[in-house]
């Protein structure tokens, strides 16, 4: 009986599965290469995908009103490259100024993209298709026509993405306050649990006196603030600024909140679920340049059928959950 | 009717002062047409081939198209076909777009020389090219023989599988590799992938370390993978080093001799001396020393002597030669520049 139950509870929570199924890659890794379960080559890692790990944070409260953003990379090389280039030129030279700029200007674009989303009524997809074209052009242009502001243009700023605090690297520690702030903020403020709201049903939300626009343009402007934020961490982590940066990443922000667990028609998906997911992305990632015997040009094809596996998984899993939730309300 | 005469006789003016205009330049007439305007990277070359036939006393107008297309720069070629220059220097948008206008350049008499990018054989009289395939393979087998001592393990990291430049360096690389027996020692122990992008680059090279604890040289043709590489194995002060193509202002961080730098030394297509040598080319058809047939010699200069040989498209093209390596001497110079 005890063993029954805790089996329900580990198939009950998509997290629980995703926790295992990660064991499961770490385990598998490790035993094709030992090293790979180090601290240095974790931490490597993290720092690695620190972009899309943060940034999963903003795609989930965006895919939780129902939304979506693909402009997300274009924000990111926007604010990314005005430091580079700001840093270049000698206009600014602090860390911290860096990072404010950078994510002001996020904000911005967020704010921009929410607007027209919210207050035009436009469908999430062609908006940011459209803000995806703008800000990566706008991207060029900063750079002027694609000049790269390189480590020995950066100054010190580079310096952040390689030093420690209390024995973690900095980005590290970046990574860690945005997952404890987004799991409070989601889980036990008034605004988190709106979100889920107007994500479960937004009509009802309206009804109780939500306002549904705002949230709307709030979810758009918190995913525009951590793009740049991503920008300021990609161009410290890489000490270089390139108009192009992470062109395509956002559909591994999108694919890491889908495993995660986070339902694209929204009300549905959790801070932890996209840690997961993302450090699922971010394990394959790693791992798939470690197997020896693969030629490279499956490697992405490996990458697919592995998101797939996870996902289609993870559905079934929460389909016989709600079976069961329902037979419980029979009774 | 007053109107008119002023008109007619404004237009006489303009039509004089613009003849007399051709005139008066002494020298030689050239027009040099790049891709587009705001590639910093031609501009070096472009840069580079002004003072070059400047110093000749030639002078050369620097001509961009609107866009980066054939059909702008077939509108800047109508024009300058008028203007009647003696010699059109172009960096083509397009193969087979451009060989009607230049065609039609070449009957009315103007010299048609290309470098940076060639149009087909038709379309030119000559073609000069940066670095022969071969040569890049050799260059960077000869960095990777070097920095390794000799012998040991060697990796790749180049961009995405199905780069056609990349895979002709690495295929030459190979072909060196097994023809000669000086190479014998050396093992390349793999072809990576990093698509190009920093992330992905940064997990391959810790892919490679980790999977040969012995390797010695990562040699990496592309500039974001080799910067990225640097980076990471500075980072980890790592024993292997790195060699490869990249551009001087983003490697400058990392390049050294010494144990602290990742990179010892590297490559790049010498842009300065590609726009010098085909300034020396373009004067050379105007002048009538060469007429871009096989095997005719010029000398450009300070670079030397060249001989015109056959090119893969079948035209005629003049090699540069090795590219350019880029150390601890002179790469605070070439950040400046590149």
């Amino acid at each position: 009986m005890q063993k029954k139950s805790l089996i329900k509870k580990i198939t009950g929570s998509r997290e629980a599965l995703l926790a295992i199924i990660l064991i499961i890659l770490f385990a598998l890794i490790t035993a094709v290469s030992p090293s790979f379960l180090t601290p240095k080559s974790l931490m490597d890692m993290l720092k690695n995908n620190a972009v899309t790990l943060v940034m999963a944070l903003g795609m989930l409260c965006v895919m939780l009103v129902g939304g979506i953003d693909i402009s997300i990379m274009s924000t990111l090389a926007l604010s990314g490259m005005s430091i580079g280039m700001l840093l270049k030129y000698g206009v600014i030279s602090g860390t911290v100024t860096a990072f404010l700029i950078a994510m002001i200007i996020g904000l911005v674009c967020g704010a921009l993209v929410g607007l027209v989303i919210s207050r035009a009524n436009v469908p999430p997809i062609i908006a940011t298709m459209g803000f995806m074209y703008v800000f990566r052009a706008m991207g060029y242009l900063v750079s002027n026509g694609g000049e790269w502001a390189s480590a020995a243009a950066l100054g010190s700023f580079k310096n952040f993405a390689t030093s420690k605090l209390l024995g973690l690297n900095c980005v590290i520690w970046v990574i860690i306050a945005c997952y404890v702030i987004f799991f409070f903020f989601m889980k036990w403020t008034r605004t988190g649990r709106k979100i889920y709201a107007v994500g479960s049903n937004s009509n009802a939300a309206e009804v109780s006196g939500i306002n549904v626009k705002n949230i709307k343009l709030m979810v758009y402007m918190i995913m525009g603030f951590l793009a740049g934020l991503g920008g300021a961490l990609q161009v410290s982590i890489y000490a270089s600024a390139m108009p192009d940066m992470q062109q395509g990443g956002e559909m591994d922000v999108i694919a890491a909140c889908v495993i995660g667990g986070v339902s694209m028609s929204g009300g549905r998906g959790s801070v932890i679920g996209a840690l997961l997911g993302a450090l699922v992305l971010a394990t394959i990632a790693k791992a798939l340049p470690l197997i020896p015997f693969f030629d490279q040009l499956w490697l992405n094809t490996i990458k697919g059928v592995i998101i797939l596996v996870v996902v289609v998984v993870n559905v079934i899993l929460q389909r016989v959950t709600d079976k069961n939730t329902l037979k419980g309300r029979e009774m | 009717m007053n109107k008119k005469l002023v008109s007619a006789l404004l237009c006489g003016t303009m039509v004089l002062s613009a003849s007399a205009a051709m005139v008066s330049a002494e020298g030689e007439k050239i027009a040099l047409v790049g891709k587009s305007a705001g590639n910093a990277f031609f501009e070096i070359a472009a840069d580079s081939f002004v003072e070059a036939a400047e110093a000749e006393g030639a002078t050369v107008d620097v001509v961009y198209p609107e866009a980066a297309t054939a059909d702008a720069q077939i509108k800047v070629l109508d024009n300058l076909i008028s203007q009647q220059p003696d010699a059109i220097c172009i960096s083509a948008n397009d193969v087979n777009a451009l060989q009607a206008k230049l065609e039609e350049a070449m009957d009315a008499g103007i010299k048609v020389s290309s470098f940076d990018s060639a149009p087909n054989a038709d379309s030119r009289q000559i073609f000069v090219n940066q670095a022969g395939t071969v040569a890049v393979g050799q260059a960077l087998i000869d960095a990777v023989y070097d920095i390794a001592g000799g012998e040991g393990q060697w990796a790749v990291l180049s961009a995405t599988s199905q780069a056609a430049n990349q895979n002709a360096w690495i295929d030459a690389m190979k072909t060196i590799m097994e023809g000669d027996e000086k190479y014998a020692n050396l093992e390349l122990v793999e072809v990576a992938y990093g698509d190009d992008e920093p992330q992905k680059s940064t997990d391959q090279t810790a892919a490679l370390l980790d999977k040969y604890p012995d390797l010695k040289v990562i040699c990496a043709p592309t500039t974001v993978g080799i910067a990225a590489a640097a980076k990471y194995l500075q980072d980890n002060g790592s024993a292997c080093k790195l060699t490869g193509l990249g551009l001087p202002s983003e490697m400058l961080e990392y390049t050294g001799a010494d144990d602290e730098h990742s990179c010892p030394y590297f490559y790049l297509w010498d842009m300065q001396g590609l726009g010098k040598l085909s300034a020396y080319a373009t004067l050379a058809l105007v002048k009538g020393d060469i007429t871009g047939a096989l095997d005719e010699t010029f000398t450009a200069g300070d670079l030397g002597e060249y001989t015109i040989t056959e090119a893969d498209d079948k035209g005629t093209e003049i090699v540069l030669g090795l590219p350019l390596e880029f150390n601890s001497d002179n790469i605070e110079e070439m950040a400046k520049l590149y």
